[in-house]
């Protein structure tokens, strides 16, 4: 069975956007699979024909995060990190975010929530940017960093999609 | 700002949502849309023409009064922003659905192993 639920990405007052996800699996899980290096290279991969080639995880509070992504084909790289604010396993992680070259150079500061219903997690990402402008901005940068991953990969998804069920 | 930019930061308002989400029911004249609030027609004309200028919203005059339409165009740009931005998430995601199915096997599995062990 499948358990991809929807996925929900809405903006939220001026600068918020949250995110949220159903997860089959309980939450200590998920949290190891946010917060552990050898875990975190196999999902955070961005929309297909990257690989991680930096994944360093510093998991206390103050303690840095740092991660790569390189293109499969071209060489190029997408970097970015922060620091941890708070850890509380296995219900919330707060941590900030800042990307090397992006449409949004400014830093946001992420309070991920996890909360456990029958074996079952909620994910809720709440993510604070600077001012309304640089919200407004990253929310308008996803067009282009989507529409670049959309088709190509289709196929893949719904193969992958197969072997699942 | 670019037009998206502009769509949700005239979005980011709560009156200014409801206005949009009042219009969805078909074009209404400026008088109409303010009575839900409790704010002054003067005040929700002011909302009405940053939605305007956002080119979220037209304005066309029928008889003497002005009517608010919604721009269908402006809300696709947004419905596509929210799916593409919404797509790359999900691909992560399902990569880690497919993990964390793999973690809770390979649990289950070494319980199973310590019990038959003891």
């Amino acid at each position: 069975m499948k358990n991809s639920d929807t996925l929900k990405v809405t903006p939220s007052g001026d600068r918020e956007i949250v995110m949220t996800r159903l997860f089959d699996a309980p939450r200590g899980l998920v949290f190891d699979a946010l917060t552990k290096p050898e875990l975190i290279r196999r999902w955070l991969l961005g929309p297909g024909g990257w690989s991680m080639a930096v994944c360093t995880v510093d998991l206390r509070v103050g303690g840095a995060y740092r991660y790569v992504l390189r293109n499969d084909r071209n060489g190029t790289e997408m970097g970015w990190g922060g620091t941890y604010r708070e850890i509380l396993r296995p219900e919330r992680i707060v941590h900030t975010e800042r990307f090397d070259q992006h449409v949004y150079s400014g830093e946001s500061v992420i309070t991920t929530v996890l909360t456990e219903k029958g074996g079952k997690t909620i994910f809720t990402a709440r993510m604070l940017f600077e001012s309304k402008t640089a919200r407004d901005t990253v929310l308008s940068s996803g067009m282009e960093r989507g529409a670049a991953a959309s088709y190509d990969k289709l196929e893949q998804v719904l193969q992958s999609q197969g072997q699942k069920t | 700002m670019d037009t998206l930019g502009a769509t949700f930061a005239a979005l980011s308002d709560p009156t200014r949502r409801l206005i949009v989400d009042r219009l969805t029911r078909g074009p209404a004249p400026v008088s109409e849309l303010a009575r839900p609030f409790a704010m002054s027609q003067q005040a929700i004309s002011k909302h009405v023409a940053y939605l305007e200028r956002a080119h979220l919203i037209q304005k066309r005059r029928a008889g003497r009064q002005h009517l608010c339409a919604l721009n269908p165009a402006a809300l696709r740009a947004v419905a596509l922003w929210a799916e593409s931005y919404r797509r790359v998430w999900e691909k992560n995601f399902q990569r880690l659905d497919a993990l964390l199915e793999e973690m809770k096997t390979s649990k289950k599995r070494r319980r199973i192993t310590r019990r038959a062990s003891q």
